[in-house]
């Protein structure tokens, strides 16, 4: 069993190079289950390049991530067999990328988006699947009258709570988002958000997320990560951070925001 | 050692026995030795040109021709025919490059080989049935890149094919896929049994003749070795089925058999007869008779002209 004190995931030394440029370096820390973390950084300061490094997309070149299994206890990810390690990636992981056309099937529709990951583990009743596909569109606020329609006819803001069902739809503990608000306008956004928490509070969820909205990090994340060059240059709990900035960067980075 | 035919008519260049040079057909039985080892896997194989355009069934005649002896008889259909231009093609190509004796009959023959049907008639443990594949991989719809469908298979990630069935049945209300119905061999690969229609999938299972496929544009060849577990995939509430009929064949009768629709005029009246024309022509010797019978058996060479 995990405790609640027992950290779900521990990142060691991590660190990503890309021939002689630096992806990201050095980077420690830990996740307990249910806490948010955000990412914030300027631009090429690192925050995908760690993001697929955790999450088992990019293997790194230095380092260690391990993860509180549900079954297996503590495991490093990248000593794990291939087959392990895709079975945790759709079931107790999820993927929120920043384009729901890099999460979805473009060409299956709503219903069978989120149902994949439940024939994936072996869900064989066709009636289950489609209401509980139904039941998670209910709760991204999609109307169930669209369970049979493509993605391609949703609007942004949809295709965007369409991919997020489909991830949670396996009660995963951790959650990976890249700029999950990112291609949307304002008003979307802030509702997509307001659903991020709703959810993320609800189910507890461990979440890792990477933006480059200081008031998006604000809202959904207990703590934050500051990057510059690929390395964390600060690291606090979130209003710690934004309120009472330490790191000359980050001033300037909280700063310019208070400007706009 | 090199295995020639002369050709009788000229003495021009001799063919090689069954067209393709040694080398090739070693090259072809030792791929199939590999898929007969590991049934419903896909085996990739340096595929020759053939004298025959693909989707002609290159794929089929190269495993044809890498398995075929002097002392077998061969039968080829198409649609369950003897007679389309097609089988009669493929039927020629090996009586003259093999010079081997040539059947209709499912019971004479050793090699069949098919496109779409299975014959109707039970196959035995001394016959060996190749079936012409145009498209080989069953996950291809939904993931087109071939280094993840290779993975996907290694690590049994079969969940997608549930997911075309799903969509199936969320816009039709069944499962409405009836040729190329995806199988799982041996509780271990999925594999596309394309283009035959879904009537015929049960008949792969635990069948007794070895079962031999071969994808000519795609460079595969797959196998289900005597006595292969085959099983239709399904979901518990929407369990697979053959299609059926209300009617039986026009001419001999048959309930069990696959049924072609024909159109008999322009008044709209049509009848059924079985698709696997010499099941059919042999329950009418035997004395079985349909509906429509007027005592001309109607091979399917006139159903054309029956059409017009
Ligand atoms: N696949 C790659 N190959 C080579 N260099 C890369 C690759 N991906 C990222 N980099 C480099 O690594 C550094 C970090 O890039 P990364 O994409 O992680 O930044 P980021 O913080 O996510 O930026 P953004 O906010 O623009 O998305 C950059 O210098 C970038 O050019
Ligand atoms: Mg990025
Ligand atoms: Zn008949």
């Amino acid at each position: 069993m995990t405790q609640m004190n027992e950290p779900l995931l521990r990142v060691e030394d991590l660190t990503m190079m890309y021939g002689d440029r630096v992806g990201c370096k050095d980077v420690s820390f830990e996740l307990r289950p249910g806490e948010v973390l955000g990412i914030v950084g300027e631009s090429g300061s690192g925050k995908s390049t760690l993001l697929r490094s955790i999450s088992a997309q990019q293997e790194p070149t230095k380092g260690k991530v391990e993860y509180q299994t549900r079954i297996d206890g503590v495991r490093d990810v990248y000593q794990m067999s291939e087959a392990q390690r895709r079975l945790l990636m759709r079931t107790d992981w999820a993927f929120v990328h920043q384009n729901p056309r890099d999460g979805l099937r473009m060409n299956v529709s709503a219903g069978a988006n989120i149902g994949e990951r439940l024939m994936a583990i072996g869900d064989r009743h066709y009636g289950n699947i489609r209401s509980n596909a139904n039941s998670w569109l209910g709760k991204v606020e999609i109307a169930s009258e669209r369970l049979d329609d493509l993605p391609s006819t949703f609007s942004g803001g949809m295709q965007q709570r369409l991919q997020i069902a489909r991830n949670l739809v396996t009660s995963p503990r951790l959650v990976f988002m890249d700029e999950p608000t990112g291609g949307l306008d304002v008003s979307v956004q802030a509702r997509l958000l307001d659903l991020l928490r709703g959810l993320v509070h609800d189910l507890n969820l461990a979440v890792i997320i990477v933006t480059h909205d200081l008031a998006v990090a604000r809202l959904l994340s207990h703590r934050l990560m500051v990057m510059q060059q690929g390395k964390v240059i600060e690291h606090g709990l979130t209003d710690q951070v934004l309120d009472d900035p330490q790191h000359p960067y980050t001033q300037l980075l909280v700063s310019s925001i208070l400007q706009n | 050692m090199e295995q020639t035919v002369k050709n009788p008519a000229d003495g021009a260049p001799d063919y090689n026995f069954a067209y393709l040079d040694e080398q090739t057909k070693r090259m072809i039985r030792r791929a199939l030795l590999k898929a007969v080892a590991i049934p419903g896997y896909q085996v990739p194989f340096a595929g020759r040109e053939m004298p025959m355009p693909y989707g002609w069934g290159t794929g089929g005649v190269q495993v044809t021709a890498a398995v075929i002896g002097p002392n077998d008889t061969l039968k080829v259909i198409d649609q369950g025919a003897d007679d389309t231009t097609n089988a009669v093609s493929i039927r020629q190509f090996f009586a003259k490059t093999a010079q081997v004796a040539t059947t209709e009959k499912t019971a004479e023959a050793s090699i069949i080989q098919t496109r779409h049907r299975i014959p109707e008639k039970e196959l035995r443990e001394d016959q060996v049935l190749v079936y012409q594949v145009p498209i080989p991989e069953p996950l291809r719809f939904l993931v087109p890149r071939e280094t993840e469908t290779r993975k996907m298979h290694a690590l049994e990630e079969y969940g997608l094919m549930h997911v075309k069935l799903y969509e199936d049945i969320s816009r039709h209300g069944h499962i409405a896929t009836t040729y190329a119905y995806p199988v799982m061999v041996d509780d271990r690969y999925v594999m596309d049994p394309s283009p035959t229609p879904k009537f015929d999938n049960p008949k792969m299972n635990n069948m007794a003749a070895l079962q031999l496929f071969g994808a000519g544009r795609e460079k595969r060849i797959y196998a289900l070795p005597p006595y292969t577990k085959v099983k239709s995939l399904d979901f518990e509430d929407h369990p697979f089925e053959v299609q059926t009929w209300e009617d039986k064949c026009g001419m001999c009768g048959a309930r069990d058999s696959y049924l072609d629709e024909v159109i008999l005029d322009d008044q709209g009246n049509r009848m059924f007869v079985c698709s696997d024309t010499d099941y059919c022509a042999e329950r009418q010797e035997a004395g079985h008779r349909g509906p429509q019978h007027h005592d001309q058996p109607l091979g399917s060479a006139d159903r054309g002209k029956a059409a017009e």
